[in-house]
């Protein structure tokens, strides 16, 4: 095989692409359609409570004309963490929205599954075997431990390349992977047919963002790949946009702390001698990445513990006194709440828009303007609390005297009633640590099922 | 003088990972690149950003005319006080930062 196309429709599944850039690429014949379907920039939250960040219906129409583009080519669709953050939940919603898509076209599809659920009893018991493990640099989390592991609610494994290589191997139709590196979905058809596995999860790391790496630039449209012997070229799926040597340099930068690595389970890609050239009608050539494979397998965990449930609560003010005062006057608000109910079991945070309600405490010019929008959660393990707390702070900062207050009737705008919302449960990264593995398919497990 | 929100195309930050804040600043030309990477050291980064010296990662990268500024987030990603789930709206103070370099 001298080349390989592949396809990539948008750069998250659910985010939806246009169908003309989809038939666009089919013309120009892929060998397979990948995506990824996964982030943890969404926060812990959707691995912890096992919900998706995109909406069943979208997933449902770009899986439906996806399945049906790759049915009518004969490719594979490979899909990436799917359901978002990638566990078991995920995974089964995923499957179930692939099985209605398959049954809409009347089709039977032999489907690949790669969960990557990690269980705590097992992986307790490979701590206490001693297997190597440390935290992600800059994580600030403690070693790996007993402890972190029974109070993670869910863990996931970011898989690599390899289960995803092993599935397409069997033939399947389509793969559903579970949590696994952005790059996987796209660098495995590369890796099983023998191309450079340097070249393949760089071409992998451009495409995995959709047309994200195109100009003008889209997360909802796509990108071709063509990944040759030496080097690879990628082209943009419309022909509204256009990829240039600087859109495609400019991505290695995106959402990565190091521009020069691109880190997978069992090495990376060095990209600080790729070379990047116009190849004319919105083409770019890209050489020189290189796979530098690594002595030691690491894979990635990612762990989610319950912090409590969560209220909020959104109110303005339009007063210069009270805006003036605003620090003490909070301050005295939430000690007269903690001579009311105590403190310990609770949390408040507050945010001051239109001050610093972006930044924080890093804000360089926390100036208030002529109003401030105020928006406090409270959370706590009990949502009684939770609730109980947000309505006393709310109650009392809203009727709270001060010296010169001319604002008698209450101190706040609410826009909303209920004014105290609930905001469901909240989560925590309580685990966020490489681990060793013996081998690629370790933190892996494949089946193979019928859909349709 | 100019400052960095004049003279670079792109002034953006994101999150790299739920721990870390990343800023990219990408400049017209390679060598406005490098003069800014020059200029810009990280004990200017941690007066603005209000971190340590040592918590702050530079980085030139030539193919890209781009430098990368790496720092730690206030509160990882997604936890309770957050305020930038994305880490995307970090990127104001860089807007009005004068290095001492036109191009």
């Amino acid at each position: 095989m001298a080349e390989m196309r592949i396809l990539s429709p948008t750069a998250i599944l659910g985010y939806g692409f246009p169908l003309e850039s989809l038939n666009r690429g089919l013309r120009d014949e892929p060998d397979v359609i990948a995506v990824d379907a996964g982030s943890t920039d969404p926060g812990p939250y959707y691995l912890g409570e096992g919900v998706p960040f995109v909406s069943e219906e979208a997933v449902e129409r770009d899986l439906y004309h996806l399945l049906r583009a790759s049915l009518e080519r004969g490719v594979p669709l490979v899909i990436g963490s799917a359901g978002g953050a990638g566990a078991g939940p995920h995974v089964d919603w995923a499957l179930r929205i692939l099985g209605r898509a398959a049954e809409r076209l009347g089709a039977r599809i032999r489907v690949g599954v790669i969960r990557s659920d990690v269980s705590r009893e097992a992986l307790v018991e490979r701590i206490r075997g001693g297997a190597y493990s440390e935290a992600v640099a800059g994580s600030g989390l403690p070693p790996l431990s007993e402890e972190l592991v029974r109070g993670s609610v869910r863990i996931v494994a970011q898989v690599g390349v390899e289960p995803f290589a092993r599935l397409l191997g069997e033939g399947v139709d389509v793969v559903v992977g579970g949590r696994s590196v952005d790059v996987a979905p796209f660098a495995a058809l590369p890796w099983l047919r023998g191309f450079d596995k340097g070249l393949a999860v760089h071409i992998a790391k451009i495409l995995e963002c959709g047309a994200l790496a195109a100009e003008p630039g889209s997360g909802s449209d796509g990108m071709m790949g063509i990944l040759r012997r030496g080097e690879f070229e990628v082209y943009p799926l419309s022909p509204a946009r256009k990829a240039t040597v600087e859109s495609v340099a400019e991505h290695a930068l995106y959402e990565r702390a190091d521009p020069f690595r691109e880190y997978v389970p069992g090495g990376y890609a060095d990209l600080s001698n790729a070379s990047y050239e116009p190849a004319g009608e919105g083409r770019v050539i890209v050489r020189g990445s290189r796979w530098v494979p690594l002595e030691r397998r690491l894979v990635k965990l990612e762990g989610a513990r319950l912090a409590g449930h969560r209220y909020i609560v959104v109110a303005g003010s339009r007063d210069p006194g009270f805006i003036g005062r605003l620090d003490s006057l909070v301050g005295k608000a939430l000690r007269t709440v903690e001579s009311l109910v105590g403190a310990g079991d609770y949390r408040v945070y507050f945010r001051v828009y239109g001050r610093n309600g972006v930044m924080g405490p890093r804000e360089p010019s926390p100036e208030p303007g002529h109003e401030v929008g105020l928006v406090f959660e409270v959370v706590s393990a009990s949502k009684m609390r939770a609730k109980t707390v947000a309505g006393l702070v709310r109650s009392t900062l809203l009727h709270l005297g001060w010296e010169g207050r001319k604002t008698t009737a209450g101190n706040l705008a609410f826009p909303f009633s209920p004014s105290d919302i609930y905001a469901g449960r909240v989560y925590e990264w309580s685990i966020w640590h490489l681990i060793e593995e013996g081998d690629p398919l370790e933190n892996a497990r494949l089946e193979i099922v019928g859909a349709g | 003088m100019p400052a960095l929100g004049d003279i670079a195309k792109v002034v953006r930050s994101k999150n790299a990972g739920p721990f870390t804040i990343t800023l990219d600043i990408i400049l017209p030309s390679v060598e406005c690149a490098r003069r800014v990477y020059e200029a810009l050291t990280p004990e200017l980064v941690a007066r603005l950003y209000r971190v340590d010296t040592g918590e702050v990662e530079i980085i030139y990268y030539a193919p890209a005319r781009a430098v990368k500024v790496n720092i730690p987030r206030l509160v990882p990603a997604g936890h309770p006080g957050d305020t930038d789930v994305y880490g995307a709206q970090q990127h104001a103070p860089l807007l009005g930062l004068e290095v001492g370099v036109e191009c």
